[in-house]
């Protein structure tokens, strides 16, 4: 049976769990059908091109992983920002592990998506923004179908959340192989800030499939700074789709550090919908062996006055390869937008490949929209003024490395994730440079 | 210290060196000039050990150890410093973080543990006064929009952190006023003892007034075709070079 087929009966027997009268099941319905209709998503779609997922679809992936796996917490310490205070959620195998999170409902909430869903008094919220931002794909389709885990975040007005929020999903290989389809809801008020960081991580060398669908809503000055850490093991894999909506003057970032995993995918998608706002959209990619990492992103810019910057910076080593599709669209009423895209690649050995490709699609004629990309390799006059200082080559191209991930470094604005991410560049890089550039 | 023998050398097959032979003892300072083209640069890289220069013939040593196969980093790490023409930019590294770096790289090269914070501060205060460099300009990034004044004094302010045994400065009087040529060569000066030697790679007699000589060689066409003492600079800067052409013919 094919994973598509054994998709569908699964959805069948999952159905009978649900309750019918859920306004949900609607959606649902028609989500299970657009992924029927529709598919995975092959190669010869444009958004795809260069991505196959063919070799992923041939595991036998196990779609409601059993219930009873424990983690202890100093097995799992290193994957959390463990040496500041943060609010956690936590799932193993898809399930929300209440040991190792730590959630709250005073004044905000922060909390489990199955919980949202099933109580009525988180219904307004649900019916007001579940699934209004997500595209109709097959794969968030596929996420909609099944969607009943993940985190849940709702910020009401006026309010600065003291302390960042981790959210973590571990899989733990006590299956041959698992999908996880994480489903996270995140609705920051106005005038409220939040910082927000997100993990995938495999404790195993079994194989995972996430598919994870993230929805993010920015009401009006709104401050939201979101941060992807994919540092995964070598059998994980990972689809993400994250969504976010804009109103006016809200600020949202979202950094992307992919560093790890087997195969990465990242639809990222900015919708602006009030004037002045600013999205961030940021990367440092450093990969090896055969990993892959496509980086999708979208903003739309519909109304005026609004700003948007992304720098997205490659380091492909061995036979890796990497794609970037950037898309700016700038709407007939989104005069005096500036867009800026850059995208850097520096390929370390020959069999490493980049696939580039931005796409502007401008129908105002007052805006300021640029976008640049690079490829090339380390700068054989630099190496040599590192290492006529004794500084040796390894760590001369390390230096280089971080000297050129820098300007994605210098913007991250939690110390210690900044700490942790340049560590996780040293060990990737196998170097140890004692600083912080 | 440095020997040089009837040393050859080439890049991308086209002969630049042609059999230099030079020697430089600890506590000399040497000037090799030379018209443009003549392979001064050429030779300071060799000597520090860039790649794309190939050898092909004759023998270089160091402290009498041949270091024509050793990689720049180990040359550097025995001692070997360039004051580069052309300083590169890097963008993203700060002064000081590179030096830090530099300085602790060598001393892990010779098994010793990192210098202690407080120590490092200490001599990057002590060096950049040396050189009177202002403490911001050390927060910068390496070089990055640095005036070709700021990127000399710079390099000197690495050979004075490093404190190598051989300094060689290629054109580092090029893109200095006279104020600033004062103060670099007063820096050069204060960091000369009898342990060590220095190379002045120079278009210029002026540098020289400055950090006087003990032998002027004259390379040409990827050979020194005249040595002598600092009074050969004199004549060279009264008139040129092409006496010594005739005189080779």
């Amino acid at each position: 049976m094919s994973l598509k087929d054994k998709l569908l009966s699964s959805y069948i027997a999952f159905e009978d769990h649900l309750e019918a009268d859920s306004p949900l099941h609607d959606l649902r319905h028609k989500a299970i059908k657009t992924f029927e209709d529709k598919g995975f998503p092959t190669k010869k779609e444009e958004a795809w091109k260069y991505t196959s997922l063919n070799s992923l679809l041939k595991t036998d992936y196990s779609i409601f992983p059993k219930q009873d796996h424990a983690v202890e917490f100093k097995e799992v310490k290193k994957y959390f920002l463990h040496d500041i205070d943060t609010y956690k959620i936590v799932f193993i195998d898809g399930v929300y592990s209440s040991f190792l999170s730590e959630t709250t409902h005073n004044k905000l909430d922060v909390c489990l998506m199955s919980s949202a869903l099933n109580k009525s008094k988180y219904k307004p919220v649900i019916e007001a923004y579940f699934n209004k931002i997500a595209k109709e794909d097959s794969l968030t389709s596929l996420n909609t179908a099944f969607a009943k885990e993940g985190a849940y975040i709702h910020i009401p007005k006026h309010k600065e959340v003291e302390k960042p929020i981790e959210i973590i999903n571990f899989s733990t290989g006590n299956e041959a192989a698992v999908l996880l389809q994480p489903r996270n809801l995140i609705v920051v008020g106005e005038n409220s800030h939040v910082q927000i960081i997100e993990r995938h991580q495999s404790l195993s060398e079994n194989a995972v499939l996430t598919n994870s669908v993230t929805e993010i809503f920015a009401e009006k000055r709104a401050f939201v700074d979101y941060y992807k850490v994919q540092n995964d093991g070598p059998s994980a894999s990972l689809i993400d789709n994250t969504y976010v909506s804009q109103e006016r003057e809200s600020n949202c970032n979202v950094h992307t550090f992919s560093f790890g995993g087997n195969l990465t995918r990242n639809n990222l998608n900015f919708y602006q919908n009030g004037k002045h706002c600013d999205s961030t959209l940021k990367g440092i990619t450093i990969l090896e062996d055969k990993q892959h990492v496509d980086h999708n992103t979208l903003v739309h810019h519909i109304e005026s006055n609004c700003e948007s910057h992304q720098d997205y910076k490659g380091i492909f080593d061995d036979s890796s390869t990497g794609v970037f599709n950037g898309k700016i669209v700038v709407e007939k009423e989104a005069q005096k937008t500036n867009a800026f895209q850059k995208n850097n690649n520096i390929l370390i050995e020959d069999k490493a490949t980049i696939n580039a490709k931005p796409q502007l699609e401008i129908f105002a004629d007052d805006v300021k929209c640029s976008h640049g990309c690079t490829i090339g390799q380390f700068d054989e006059d630099a190496l040599f003024y590192l290492r006529s200082r004794g500084i040796a080559k390894k760590e001369a191209r390390a230096l280089l490395m971080y000297a050129f991930a820098n300007t994605v470094l210098e913007s991250v604005k939690i110390p210690e994730l900044k700490v942790r991410i340049n560590k996780l560049i040293a060990n990737k890089i196998g170097v140890s440079l004692g600083f912080d550039v | 210290m440095l020997q040089i023998k009837n040393l050859h050398a080439s890049v991308e097959d086209k002969d630049i060196l042609k059999g230099i032979n030079l020697n430089v003892n600890a506590g000399e300072v040497h000037a090799i000039m030379g018209p443009n083209g003549s392979g001064k640069s050429t030779l300071a890289s060799v000597i520090s050990g860039k790649e794309e220069f190939e050898i092909t013939r004759g023998a270089l040593s160091f402290e009498g150890e041949d270091i024509s196969e050793m990689d720049p980093e180990e040359r550097a790490h025995k001692g070997v410093f360039l004051s580069f023409q052309y300083p590169v930019e890097i963008p993203g590294v700060s002064v000081t973080n590179f030096i830090k770096t530099a300085i602790n790289e060598n001393r892990k090269a010779k098994g010793q543990d990192d210098m202690p914070a407080a120590e490092m501060l200490k001599l990057i205060k002590e060096k950049a006064d040396l050189l009177e460099i202002d403490r911001k300009f050390l927060s910068r990034s390496l070089n990055e929009g640095f005036s070709g004044g700021e990127k000399k004094r710079n390099e000197i302010f690495q050979m004075a952190m490093l404190e190598p045994r051989l300094a060689i400065l290629d054109e580092t009087d090029s893109g200095l006023d006279i104020d600033a040529l004062k103060i670099v060569a007063n820096g050069v000066n204060k960091l000369k003892s009898n342990d060590n030697a220095v190379i002045l790679i120079t278009h210029y007699q002026r540098l020289l007034d400055y950090i006087v000589p003990d032998f002027v060689h004259v390379l040409m066409d990827g050979k020194i075709v005249k040595s002598g003492t600092k009074e050969l600079a004199y004549e060279l800067e009264e008139k040129g070079y092409d006496w010594i052409k005739e005189e080779l013919v």
